[in-house]
């Protein structure tokens, strides 16, 4: 008996798909806005994409061609555990590492360097859905806040930062305000992918498992980091000590977020965290 | 290079799966002897355990528990898990009505607040009064005094022992409502229950939804939520005024005749609690509060754990939370064990590009610090 005999395609029932796409069709309709959904326990951890899985399974077809990456790498294990997954309950989809070639890219804390296009659509998997959570724990009064825009403990927070540290701390998952409404936690995306989401052609779609909430950035909308008018946005600095921009050890790219390691003779090094963007790097620098 | 750490990651999944099935499978090496553990052997000898992944997976199916037991190696957080994946792709098909938990098949039942019930009190098994000192001729046990024992047991009892039960047992809180102790029950307030599997939870939620999330919850949690409003952080200090446990009959309206049929039995606990009462706010006379708890399997601290806590939440749903264990939200989201354990374990995983970015913020704001001392 294969291991995945007596399994729908796409994993899910059909009920539980339907209920998926419902879901996003009102998260499409209200940018923004958490969806609550059922969630159905996938065979892999809470916390390990689950809910990013349920939107993909929800959604593929048997013509669409899938990408998986995590913190940026086709080949992280996660990634490769989540793709083996899908291969195995969506026989005849295709997959790829190639960002250009992906009609579907589920993705855990990165936005693809290379500028995605209106054919495809983002999926990003997400700890924890609401931006409120780090002022106010009580989900009920949260949804109250959202319901009336009331994001001001999260500005005083953003405030208290600077009077505290000159400096606003959050470093990733950066509260970002969707069509001049509700505000989202975007994921544990760093602040260097933020400024994608705005206007984006592409689809993105978020999804908790754990959490049991499904929210989008339809294509074209506006998505606004908070921020005060004195005190920019900023995303993170790559600069040496000199203030020239490191580039990537391994393509010598100076305009993608890069990871840094120290290697075995202690020396530190800087890379692409977007694999797949490094090795188009490396095929043609020009690209 | 840092880089290829995270490279072969597909090689890395399948040897570690290969490591596990090694650990499963080495008794093979030193002991010739050595036998796959036979499921039918999980059933019966670890039973408990079977009844506490069935509960915590949210499906009777004591076999397909067994296995997801086997298959873990034992990790119970793991099992429940398996079988709650599993379940978690089955269809709804359909819901029985209200069972009727009078008219359980017992093999336990008892009342801490009676001398005496009608019915009678009914021991059972129990490790309640059991001495818990190791048994060491276990540890080498005799096949044939293992047989022999059940055998002999059953000889005890005369052939025609069933004959004898009655077909229901009437419930302890029935004659304390009928004696005007209790609350009314409020027929109109009986509707279709809180399905947890095919609806989020959205505060405030009905109570069926909380006692649905509280019956398929972690054992462990969920104890730990009610321990704290025993000791101190809460006050309904509970008396059982039944704890039963035994083979619920299910019903299901028959394809035809539409006539309620017994298609099967699932083991069960069900405890009832009895709280201190408080005024009654629209001045009417004042009863005990009550505490329900129930779920699958022979689960009784489970149970316990379950009937405080619903006592508390109605408190705090009533008259807002004055401690962590009457409020909803507190109780409810943190008690799965499918979740809360997902997500400690999801830490292992990489976070290199999260990391990256908290190094960012760090270096600035010292840099910041020490350019203005």
């Amino acid at each position: 008996m294969s291991p995945h005999a007596g399994y729908n395609f796409g994993f899910l029932d059909e009920y539980a798909k339907k209920e998926i796409r419902r879901a996003i069709l009102k998260a499409i309709s209200i940018p923004g806005y958490q969806v609550p959904y059922a969630s159905r326990e996938m065979p892999m951890g809470r916390g390990f994409g689950t809910g990013g899985l349920q939107l993909t399974l929800a959604l593929i077809g048997a013509d669409d061609v899938l990408k998986v990456i995590d913190q940026g790498s086709d080949d992280s294990v996660n990634a490769v555990n989540l793709r083996r997954f899908i291969e195995m309950t969506c026989p005849g989809v295709s997959t790829t590492t190639r960002t250009q070639d992906a009609t579907l890219i589920q993705s855990r804390h990165r936005i693809p360097e290379l500028p995605l296009t209106a054919r495809q659509i983002l999926v990003l998997q997400v700890p924890y859905p609401d931006a409120l959570v780090v002022v106010e724990a009580s989900e009920e009064k949260r949804k109250t806040m959202h319901g009336e825009a009331d994001y001001s403990r999260l500005l005083v927070k953003l405030y208290e930062d600077i009077v505290k540290f000159n400096e606003i701390t959050i470093s990733h998952r950066y509260p970002t305000r969707i069509n001049g409404h509700y505000v989202i936690d975007p994921s544990p995306i760093p602040r260097w992918d933020v400024p994608e989401l705005d206007h984006s052609a592409a689809l993105i779609l978020f999804g908790a498992g754990r959490e049991k909430k499904i929210y989008a950035v339809p294509p074209y909308t506006k998505a606004q980091p908070l921020a005060f008018d004195d005190v920019p946005f900023r995303v993170e600095d790559f600069r040496d000590e000199q203030g020239r921009r490191r580039g990537c050890h391994r393509c010598g790219c100076t305009n993608s977020f890069l990871d840094e390691f120290t290697d075995s003779s202690g020396k530190k090094l800087y890379q692409c965290s977007d694999s797949d963007w490094c090795d188009g790097q490396r095929r043609s620098p020009r690209e | 290079m840092g880089y290829v750490a995270i490279k072969g990651g597909g090689n890395a999944i399948a040897g570690a799966a290969a490591a596990t099935e090694f650990l499963r499978t080495n008794q093979s090496l030193h002991d010739a002897a050595a036998q796959p553990l036979a499921i039918n052997a999980v059933g019966h000898q670890l039973c408990r355990l079977v009844d506490r992944i069935v509960s915590e997976g949210g499906v009777y199916h004591p076999t397909y528990a067994a296995l997801a037991i086997k298959q873990s190696l034992g990790d119970a957080l793991e099992a429940a898990f398996a079988l709650r994946a599993w379940r978690s792709t089955m269809p709804r098909l359909t819901a029985t009505p209200v069972l009727d938990t009078s008219r359980m098949r017992l093999i336990r039942r008892i009342s801490s607040a009676f001398k005496d019930i009608p019915g009678g009190q009914m021991l059972g098994s129990t490790p309640d009064y059991a001495l818990r000192m190791l048994r060491m001729e276990l540890l080498d046990e005799s096949p044939e005094i293992f047989r022999a024992f059940a055998r002999d047991w059953l000889k005890g009892f005369a052939d025609d022992v069933d004959a004898d039960l009655p077909d229901s047992f009437p419930k302890v809180m029935d004659a304390l409502r009928a004696e005007g102790l209790l609350p009314p029950v409020d027929k109109d307030r009986i509707r279709e229950a809180f399905d947890i599997t095919r609806e989020p939870l959205v505060f405030p939620v009905p109570r069926s939804a909380a006692l649905a999330t509280m019956a398929r919850a972690e054992t462990g949690s969920l104890l730990a939520m009610a321990y704290t409003n025993m000791r101190g952080y809460g006050d309904i200090h509970p008396t059982v005024a039944e704890l039963r446990v035994g083979y619920l009959p299910l019903l299901l309206p028959h394809p035809v005749t539409g006539e309620l049929a017994e298609i099967g039995e699932a083991l069960i606990t069900e405890c009832e609690v009895l709280a201190m009462y408080g005024a009654d706010d629209n001045g009417g006379i004042p009863t005990f509060g009550i505490g329900y708890g129930a779920c699958f399997g022979h689960n009784e601290v489970k149970a316990i754990s379950m009937a405080i806590l619903d006592r508390a939440l109605q408190k705090g749903m009533k008259d807002g939370p004055s401690n962590p264990s009457e409020d909803p939200e507190f109780v409810l989201l943190h008690v799965d064990g499918i979740e809360s354990m997902g997500f400690a374990s999801h830490y292992k995983m990489p976070h290199y590009v999260t990391f990256q970015s908290d190094l960012d913020r760090l270096r600035t704001t010292q840099s910041k610090a020490g350019a203005s001392q």
